[in-house]
């Protein structure tokens, strides 16, 4: 192999957006004829970067160099014009347009001015043939599953013959014929010198089809390695970050304590397309942890115990008696309560304030005929906003003026006035701040000894060998291993994640 | 499947052929020449606006403005000529390109400052009635030799039809706006941005300038109705095309266009004019109802398209899913 020449190259990028930072410092290298595989936990901000790198996305500083000369993306439509073309996560096509106007649209061929729509549909079915797609490229999009639309996404960042392509996440919705199918083109592409990102939490299909790694966590850069130089270990260790020493001593005594009886236990729960046969039991009292990459069916668990997603087999049983989950209310009433993972969206009614945001669970369950007098709920708010320390002048400020921290203990505090048999917390400490972290861990714990159950997933696997009584780990949505007492430390948890 | 977009077009084309034929069989001299042409030029100025309003709707958008519009430019171009003494080649030449940034103005509105099109051109509506008021409250007649030879222009077809100046001007807009629409990059970005104007965008599409083109056309085309509908009552009056936005919406979604925008072709928008049309003349054919019987027509046939058009995305939405699901 020649050495292979720098085709595009990002020196010191930086996103900002108000209050976060997405991107600080980042610094990207792509090839001609590599696949670079782009790594790196939910929010290290892969999807800002390749934003910002395809002209998306305004950077706030830095520079980026295509073929040696410096340049500047104002518009997709400009770096699509220099040759980078890009997939993006969401299939980002146009359901109302035929397939063919959706692989050609803006290079449409054309004669004396007038789009060509038998020749454009031509070359789309000859395009498509390189995908082994056979399909009617006059019929809308639309019409087709979401894996043969990726599918086509991706055949349309292949024939603006790119120099710079793309691929975000292409293969989340594809099986695994249609996915080696993806790599023989990728492969293609690769000896006619394209330079490929490829993003995706399949580390299995990183080391298929990429040359080269880099890796992002919270915003900034990890390393760039070869592939063939990085043991998956340690790239499972760039990823999530943890410095493999400092973890052992951690490990608190009070969890294994006593076995009490147990309160929720997993039978074989499987669920359509997103878990299958797994099994967990929560004792009274105990925080059970779940870890695994993104995808691996964390947040799935959470949501069958919460009567998000309806089981398709197996059996909940909850205080000894089974329970039958067909909605989110039948768990409320069963005494089990969810704090989700997407806080923005999911969690906190922005524009109400704290105390409405606490009191919401608490009249969901009375009903709204019997209202909570307000000096009730200002009680309710005051204790709560000291017991959790919310930083707050009063409970009247509206939610989203608080930091990330603070809105994640008002959640809590909206869980806790019901007060639960079960709280299941989905990545209770994601874009909070250190502080606030140590806060939240300190909570759990406490709250387990107040005797409530607790299920909670983390990616800060130090986080979850601290409270956590006992640490279930999934992979590919089955659960790989069980570990508690002396085993469950931080390295055995990364094992069975990489391993299984 | 592919029959299933076509759908409400036949199903429009259907009921013009049945209504047509019914007052044929009914009426002597319906099914007639004379009637046919009559349709298109008692109807021109409106087929022209509700081809500009089939634009808008296609990429999303809705714009209120036209009928004022064509007051506007009725007024103007009247005034111009009749006060004036400008000839009327001159008063279009300066009425067509400020209707054209009238437009782009909205247009512009509408992107940058990510506003919706039903208040913006909510705005512009009162902006050129209000204006063509003031230039005249009173009706301006027209009296030029210029427009005297408009009137006696065309030629006569077999059967006592008559194709006028007004309807060659329709015809020569449609098939630009056929072209436009559906064989050229502009047309294609339009359907883009009716789809999803964000992931348009993401594929490359220039939606900022398509969008201030799209209503600046819509402009465009409504002052030229305006200037068609002075060749019709040699007049321009500030209360002329009161309401005939909303004629030309329901003629747009008659035609089978969706009003979320991304769906539906030029040709329907024609055949829903043409529909309405044939409507109002089985009524005055029938002489015993009274005219609002049209509006009550009309207002049922809306009701029919909406919930076929709503009854064909669900079909959409539950094919797609089966095809997620069977991918699972």
């Amino acid at each position: 192999m020649t050495t292979p020449s720098l085709v595009l190259e990002l020196k010191q990028v930086c996103k900002h957006f108000p209050g976060v930072k997405a991107l600080q410092n980042v610094d990207l290298r792509l090839f001609a004829g590599e696949v670079h595989a782009l790594l790196g936990e939910n929010g290290a901000g892969k999807s800002t970067l390749i934003k910002v790198m395809t002209g998306a996305l305004a950077k706030s500083s830095g520079d980026i160099y295509f073929n040696g000369q410096q340049c500047h993306f104002a518009s997709p439509a400009a770096a699509q014009r220099a040759g980078i073309s890009t997939v993006y996560q969401e299939v980002n096509l146009l359901p109302n347009l035929s397939v063919a106007q959706n692989l050609f649209l803006g290079h449409e061929p054309r004669r004396f001015g007038l789009i060509q729509h038998q020749k454009m549909q031509q070359q789309a079915q000859q395009l498509l043939l390189r995908f082994k797609l056979s399909i009617d490229v006059s019929a809308p999009l639309a019409q087709y599953s979401v894996a043969v639309q990726q599918l086509i996404a991706i055949a349309r960042g292949v024939a603006m013959s790119a120099k710079v392509l793309v691929l975000d996440e292409p293969t989340a919705s594809l099986d695994s014929g249609e996915v080696q199918m993806l790599f023989d083109v990728m492969r293609q592409l690769r000896e006619q010198g394209v330079a490929i990102v490829f993003i995706t939490h399949f580390l299995e299909q990183v080391y298929q089809i990429s040359d080269r790694i880099s890796v992002l966590r919270n915003g900034s850069k990890v390393g760039e390695y070869l592939t063939a130089d990085l043991p998956r270990s340690q790239l499972i260790e760039a990823m999530l970050g943890k410095e493999l020493q400092q973890l052992t001593e951690q490990h608190s005594a009070t969890n294994t304590a006593k076995q009490a009886e147990p309160l929720l236990v997993l039978q074989q729960i499987s669920v359509k397309g997103s878990l299958n046969d797994i099994s967990l039991t929560v004792a009274k009292g105990q925080a059970v942890g779940l870890a695994g990459l993104l995808g691996s069916g964390r947040t799935e668990v959470c949501r069958a115990v919460y009567g998000v997603d309806v089981l398709s087999g197996g059996e909940i049983q909850f205080g000894g008696k089974t329970l039958t989950l067909q909605q989110p209310a039948d768990a409320i009433k069963a005494g089990i309560a969810l704090c989700p993972e997407e806080r923005k969206t999911e969690g906190i009614i922005g524009p109400l304030s704290i105390r409405e945001n606490i009191m919401l669970a608490l009249q969901a369950r009375r009903g709204w005929w019997r209202y909570l007098p307000v000096k009730q709920q200002q009680q309710l708010a005051a204790f709560y906003i000291d017991k959790l320390q919310i930083a707050t002048p009063d409970a009247d400020k509206p939610i989203e003026q608080l930091s990330g921290g603070n809105q994640q203990k008002v959640i809590l505090a909206r869980w806790l006035a019901i007060n639960p048999q079960l709280l299941i917390l989905d990545e209770p400490t994601r874009g909070i701040d250190i502080g606030a972290h140590a806060e939240i861990v300190l909570l759990i714990k406490s709250l387990c000894q107040q005797g409530m159950s607790l299920l909670v997933t983390s990616s800060e696997l130090e986080e979850l060998v601290a409270f956590a009584g006992k640490v279930v780990v999934l992979r590919d949505r089955q659960k790989v291993a069980e570990l508690s007492g002396d085993n469950m430390t931080a390295q055995h948890i990364m094992q069975a994640i990489a391993e299984g | 499947m592919m029959s299933l977009r076509y759908l409400p077009l036949w199903i429009t084309a259907a009921l013009l052929c049945l209504l047509f034929g019914i007052g044929g069989w009914q009426f002597d001299g319906f099914a007639s020449l004379a009637v046919v042409s009559n349709l298109f030029s008692d109807n021109a100025f409106l087929l022209i606006v509700a081809l500009g309003m089939t634009l808008v709707i296609i990429s999303g958008g809705i714009d209120l403005s036209v009928g004022a519009v064509i007051a506007l430019s009725g007024v103007a171009v009247s005034l111009l000529i009749s006060q004036y003494q400008w000839h009327p080649l001159a008063a279009f030449a300066l009425i067509l390109p400020a209707a054209a940034l009238f437009g782009a103005l909205m247009g512009m509105l509408i992107h940058v400052y990510k506003l919706q099109p039903f208040i913006v051109t909510l705005a512009g509506m009162f902006l050129a009635r209000g204006l063509a008021t003031t230039l005249s409250e009173e009706s301006i007649a027209i009296d030029h030799s210029f427009y005297d030879a408009i009137a006696e222009f065309g030629f006569m077809l077999p059967g006592g039809g008559w194709v006028g100046a007004s309807t060659m001007i329709f015809i020569v807009v449609l098939v630009l706006v056929i072209m436009l629409m559906h064989y050229s990059r502009f047309g294609a970005c339009v359907y883009a941005i009716g789809g999803n104007s964000q992931s348009a965008q993401l594929m490359g599409v220039p939606v900022a300038s398509t969008t201030i083109a799209i209503y600046a056309l819509s402009s465009v085309l409504a002052a030229l109705a305006g200037i068609v509908f002075t060749f019709y009552t040699f007049s321009g009056y500030a209360l002329a095309g009161v309401g005939m936005e909303l004629d030309a919406i329901a003629a747009v979604v008659i035609g089978g266009t969706l009003l979320t925008g991304g769906s539906g072709f030029v040709i329907g928008t024609v055949l829903g004019v043409l529909l309405m049309g044939v409507i109002q003349t089985y009524i005055i054919f029938d002489g015993s109802l009274s005219s609002w019987w049209t509006k009550i027509v009309i207002g049922l046939l809306l009701f029919g398209f909406i919930v076929l058009q709503k009854l064909l995305s669900r079909r959409t939405a539950i094919t797609l899913a089966a095809g997620r699901a069977g991918h699972g």
